[in-house]
């Protein structure tokens, strides 16, 4: 099957096998698009009926994928392919808790939500997050995964990760792990909720980064318990620069700083600064995109007024501006989640969102003009896009 | 003894019945593992509990207690309990 994708890229700097990977709550769908963008192969399903909560390509090898999974009935696990997707083989120790003492109520892993590999010097090395919050590492591929205790088992965290109902309405969820690309040691991560926060020697110890940021009004933002980082990105142009969609506001941190800007207030009012994903340029720090929702009253985290529009700045957050062109006027009421909006590396950069209600979209000029790549799928929860070798 | 085998297990087994030997259900889902490698941690969680929309029955009877002891002559069956849409 192949799909038109209207406006296809007629610019410099192709991509030459330029990948979407689409995880569902019933399965995942892999799309190969031409060198220009305009033509998309569709390869799937796999893992029908399965929630496919990441999946995620080896940007190391352009080959490798792997896929957080489980179903209604199972238990998580991860899947890996090392051919494209063509054959799948099972993790031997998906993440999991360690097994309480006698007597003791031990932490028990309901599904990974987030896959990150690791710095380019680490070959085989993945980070994964979990619902519990949990942060786990795989040395070997994603084959075996050991927890870090220095995280899941840290008293002071484990109160500001809360309880399974301080979290989504998937459950708590730890996310955007970020390896700094200078430095393997150097990670960041989201806690919805709990916080953003830093580690310099490789996950062993963390510390809190959220100075600057905002919490729902009349809670104390000193309570690392009360933020919510809905998304956090570092620059790959500029690894000092990271942006973040939170609950409450869009930020921009510049390192060594540990101070957030919220840069959301330069949104236009009606449209507000809520979201959950946000997007980077890959090769200019003050260009990223987010795709506001409606969080006012009871949060219908939908676009605001059936009005979906994706938003980019070009001046690291000073200005803002609409980029609609294509996508309906009305009347549809789309959510977007954290993990299911990518950029891609091609010239102009290639961006792509999926929607809860089962559609891909995509813009192969920068967001300037948007046309449907696949309708029909089930509830996307992730969209990551890559680039096979 | 024989145990019979839910849809969704089936990509493990590759057959709705399979042969396992084991004192308590427990150690029943041990061989299974053996013979089926990744099996007993999609319906046993890290801490040794059921998952959710798991069940097991011996002999025709439900039991919740992974450490009941089972005969050789016993049958096993894994269901799937629902699970939503």
């Amino acid at each position: 099957m192949i799909i038109a994708a209207r406006g296809g890229l007629q610019g410099i700097n192709m991509l030459t096998s330029p990948l979407l990977l689409v995880g569902t709550r019933k399965g995942a769908w892999l799309y190969h698009g031409d060198a220009a963008r305009s033509h998309w192969r569709v390869d799937g399903p796999h893992f029908l009926g399965h929630i496919v909560n990441h999946l995620v390509l080896d940007p190391r090898d352009g080959r490798t994928l792997l896929a957080a999974v489980k179903t209604g009935h199972l238990g998580p696990t991860i899947f890996r392919s090392v051919d494209h997707g063509r054959s799948w083989q099972e993790a031997a120790r998906p993440p999991a808790f360690p097994k309480a003492a006698e007597g003791e109520k031990g932490r028990v892993v309901k599904h990974t939500f987030w896959l990150t590999p690791s710095h380019a010097s680490e070959p085989g090395v993945w980070y994964a997050g979990t619902s519990p919050q949990g942060l786990f590492r795989s040395e070997d591929g994603g084959v075996s995964w050991e927890p870090l205790p220095g995280l899941n088992e840290d008293p002071q965290y484990r109160s500001w990760m809360g309880s399974e109902q301080d979290g989504t309405p998937d459950g708590p969820v730890l996310h955007s792990i970020i390896v700094d690309p200078r430095d393997p040691g150097h990670l960041y991560l989201g806690m919805s909720g709990g916080g953003v926060h830093e580690s310099l020697d490789r996950g062993r110890s963390w510390s809190t980064l959220i100075d600057g940021l905002e919490v729902v009004e009349s809670l104390d933002p000193a309570n690392v318990a009360f933020h919510d980082p809905h998304c956090v990105r570092l620059c790959p142009s500029n690894p000092d620069r990271l942006y973040q969609q939170n609950h409450c506001g869009i930020y921009r941190l510049d390192r060594p700083s540990k101070k957030w800007l919220r840069i959301g207030k330069n949104m236009p009012q009606a449209v507000g600064d809520i979201g959950f994903p946000i997007v980077l340029h890959p090769r200019n720090d003050r260009t990223a995109w987010v795709f506001p929702m409606d969080g006012t009253s009871v949060w219908p985290r939908t676009s605001p007024e059936g009005k979906p529009g994706v938003y980019v700045t070009r001046d690291a957050g000073e200005s803002w501006q609409r980029q609609g062109a294509g996508l309906p006027e009305d009347q549809a009421w789309w959510t977007v989640k954290r993990q299911a909006m990518a950029a891609d590396a091609g010239s102009p950069v290639g961006l792509y969102f999926g929607t809860t209600s089962g559609e891909v979209w995509a813009s192969p000029d920068e967001g300037e003009r948007w046309a449907p790549l696949a309708q029909h799928l089930p509830h996307i929860y992730t969209l990551e896009a890559g680039e096979l070798r | 003894m024989k145990v019979l085998i839910p849809g969704p297990l089936l990509s493990y087994t590759g057959r709705r019945e399979v042969e396992a030997s084991g004192e308590t259900l427990t150690l029943l889902l041990a061989d299974l593992d053996r013979q089926y490698p990744g099996l007993a941690f999609r319906v046993v969680d890290e801490q040794g509990n059921m998952r959710p929309h798991v069940r097991f029955f011996v002999n025709s009877e439900q039991s919740f207690d992974l450490g009941r002891p089972l005969l050789p002559s016993d049958d096993v069956q894994i269901v799937q309990a629902l699970s939503g849409g």
